[in-house]
């Protein structure tokens, strides 16, 4: 088992939990992801990992309530335990393997969007710790969605916020702030961009524009992460390519987010009806 | 049972009606009693220079378990399997004994075979039935072992190597021991929490401690087990690979699946049951592409799920790979078998959602470099056949997870392990493998007794380190 050592209600939706994983912190690298399940007949939910203490063997999580297992997610507690945490899956970033004396030459520019905030913190304090200040565009529907700000702020050189509804930050999407500092005359010589597939895809779309190379972490249905389910295949290019093996990281300016999108609906409908069925069932009542 | 006995026949045995058990997830074969075992244990010679023993990738004392129980002391047979064998309960099941043991029986020369492997089953069940636990760890020798993956190979070196006196920890990546055993394998073949859960218990009564949820290669790596950890040995079994598609259009769509995600979803996960959480889709037509074991799993997977379900092979009958066992099951259950034919392209719907298959027909050919003949297209012999979901079972390719961060550890072109045939020893001193890592993906017995030869050159190994 695996206790859970804080949680915290982030928002509605969205919650962040420390969980004690030693294997996985022991030599987790940004960019990667861990799955969790719940209960001897839990789904395996794959989740980027937001924040890691080795010395302490605690990882912390961050996910939104989207069906039945991560709504299981949220009636945990503090003191409670995950049934399995299994990790690090997948290849970290590609930065943590760059010379970093040509890395420093680099201006980074992180978007995310949403719980995507979570993944992109662990590489920007990764750049931070190794001497190199990035820019973080941070982007969600109204104010309360945005979350970690100020470790974001102690992390990068500089913080920029936009809400769809102006309750914080400028009022707009992430591109429009991506545009926004291009056009007062920012220089970006790699974008990271990590969120909702549908975000991921126009910032991509800008970046391409602005000639900036954007790197895009893909979330799709996956059972084991270690290659041998094949869910999660995305089209990269002209090539097949295994999310869990050969990413979660790939170049965005080739990745089919149409297609991801797609694929993402396969279970909507079981999950709707298992979702349904909880709500309305026992489930409810935390009866662990 | 049935009174006509018939000294050059098997003694049927007993399943579970086609038409009842093509709704149901209970298993096919329902064994043995006493009786019947006893009654088939009688057709055995006991022959002096026993073929089948040879034919047995694990070396089971056949004639010796078989006496045994035509004498019914079962408990004695069962100590004569285990002393070769730790997963006899899942052996009997799964092996494919017409090209082992009963391939070589004499009886069969004239007759059918003594069934070999449903009276292994019978012990192993009986056993199981009256608490026996029919091995014992040896004297702890201080020497500590790492194995890689709790499938078969895993298990049975594990198994080895704690009667040898050894402390043994596997790592297994996967929430729950077992391997192809728990997420290939369907429960109508090889239940799960009678078979082999209690086979896993018994090897982790010889001490065998099991970590779940540890990727080796990640989480941890096998420099850091030998070095940091102080293990002296280290067993790779960590199985077959990632699931090989066609290449062909289409195949990235929606209800296109890998035979390894269909069968975890439905096996591992549980999705068939209502209170699992992992969803599945119940499909109405299914194709399945392949003709191996894994294919007739997950064929007969998708017919008990609701649906009409098609193997799509390219070549004859006489070529499927699967066990004659299973392909007689399936189609006892209703798969239809549409051989000699080949999938050409996956259509898709406006919504990317398969739609259909275009199959090709084949002729067979001149024989290629396998021996069998080769499939070739029948020119506009193309068709197309609707359904809402394919399945690829067109086997493995291995993961590249262990050796990629294992410094010293070679593999062949294919991305195999490289090991010495006789001691399972890789290229890295003290790493030893076996399995599908080592061969591509095969069978559960092969795997054992890859085990088997690695856990004896591990012991030899670190007697004379």
């Amino acid at each position: 088992m695996y206790k859970i050592t804080r949680v915290e209600h982030l928002s509605e939706k969205n919650w962040l939990m420390d969980i004690e994983a030693p294997y996985v912190t022991r030599s987790c690298l940004p960019g990667q992801f861990l799955i969790v399940k719940t209960g001897e007949l839990g789904e395996r939910i794959p989740l980027t990992i937001c924040d890691y203490d080795r010395e302490r063997g605690i990882v912390t999580i961050v996910f939104q309530v989207v069906g039945e297992s991560t709504a299981k997610m949220a009636e945990l507690r503090e003191g409670d335990s995950f049934t399995d945490v299994v990790g690090p899956l997948g290849q970290p970033s590609e930065f943590v393997h760059e010379d970093l004396e040509e890395l420093r030459k680099k201006h980074y520019l992180f978007v995310c969007g949403g719980v995507g905030i979570a993944p992109v913190y662990p590489q920007v304090k990764w750049l931070s710790e190794h001497g190199i200040k990035a820019d973080v565009v941070m982007a969600a529907r109204s104010k309360d969605l945005i979350f970690y700000e100020e470790q974001m702020r102690s992390a990068a050189a500089n913080v920029y916020i936009t809400t769809d509804d102006g309750s914080y930050g400028m009022k707009g999407v992430a591109t429009d702030m991506v545009k926004k500092l291009v056009a007062d005359g920012e220089h970006y010589d790699q974008c990271v961009a990590i969120g909702p597939v549908i975000m991921m895809k126009f910032t991509c779309l800008t970046t391409k524009e602005l000639g900036i190379p954007t790197i895009v972490s893909m979330n799709p249905i996956m059972i084991d992460g270690t290659g041998m389910c094949g869910a999660c295949r995305v089209v990269v290019g002209d090539e097949i390519k295994f999310a869990c093996v050969d990413g979660p990281e790939f170049d965005g300016h080739k990745v089919d987010f149409d297609l991801a999108m797609k694929r993402q609906a396969l279970y909507k409908t079981e999950e709707g009806q298992k979702m349904m069925q909880y709500e309305q069932g026992s489930g409810r009542c935390h009866t662990a | 049972m049935d009174n006509t006995f018939d000294v050059w026949k098997k003694v049927p045995v007993r399943e579970q009606d086609p038409k009842v058990r093509a709704t149901n997830f209970k298993e096919v074969c329902l064994g043995y009693n006493m009786e019947e075992a006893q009654l088939e244990a009688t057709r055995c010679l006991e022959c002096k220079i026993p073929f089948c023993v040879q034919g047995c990738p694990v070396s089971i004392n056949i004639p010796g378990f078989i006496k045994h129980v035509k004498e019914g002391d079962i408990e004695s047979a069962a100590k004569v399997i285990a002393e070769s064998s730790a997963l006899p309960a899942v052996c009997g099941r799964v092996c494919p004994q017409e090209t082992q043991c009963e391939g070589k029986c004499i009886r069969g020369k004239r007759g059918e075979a003594v069934s070999v492997g449903k009276l292994e089953r019978f012990v192993a069940d009986w056993t199981r039935e009256q608490g026996i636990v029919p091995a014992t760890a040896g004297t702890p020798n201080g020497k500590k072992v790492a194995i890689i993956g709790a499938g078969p190979a895993g298990l049975t070196c594990a198994g080895d190597l704690a009667k040898l006196g050894y402390d043994v920890t596997i790592y297994e990546a996967f929430h729950q021991a077992g391997g192809v055993l728990v997420y290939g394998i369907p429960e109508f073949r090889l239940p799960k929490d009678t078979v082999v859960k209690h086979e896993i218990e018994n090897v982790k009564k010889l001490g065998v401690k099991i970590e779940t949820n540890v990727i080796i290669g990640r989480s941890i790596t096998i420099d850091e087990l030998l070095d940091d950890l102080g293990f002296d040995a280290v067993f790779v079994g960590s199985g077959a690979g990632l699931p090989k598609f066609m290449g062909i259009p289409g195949e990235i769509a929606n209800g296109v699946y890998s035979a390894n995600e269909y069968l975890t979803r439905n096996n591992l996960m549980k999705a068939f049951e209502e209170d699992a959480d992992t969803p599945i889709k119940r499909h109405n037509k299914v194709v399945v592409v392949g003709g191996g074991n894994v294919a007739m799993d997950a064929a007969r997977t998708a017919l008990r799920l609701g649906a009409e379900t098609h193997i799509v092979y390219r070549r004859g009958e006489e070529e499927l790979p699967a066990r004659v066992e299973e392909v007689h099951h399936a189609k006892e259950e209703g798969v239809i078998f549409d051989l000699l034919q080949n999938p050409v392209e996956i259509l898709t719907d406006e919504n990317d959602w398969v739609k259909g298959v275009k199959i090709i027909k084949m002729e067979l050919g001149e024989p290629d470099s396998s021996g069998r003949r080769r499939p070739v297209e029948i020119p506009g012999s193309e068709y197309v056949i609707e359904c809402d979901a394919v399945i690829m079972s067109l086997g493995t390719s291995p993961n590249p997870l262990i050796t990629s961060t294992t410094k010293g550890l070679d593999t062949n072109s294919h991305g195999c392990i490289i090991v010495k045939e006789e001691t399972g020893e890789t290229t890295k001193q003290g790493v030893y493998a076996g399995g599908d890592a080592v061969t591509g993906a095969a069978t559960v017995i092969l795997a054992m007794g890859a085990g088997k030869t690695a856990a004896q050159g591990i012991h030899d190994y670190l007697q004379n380190k």
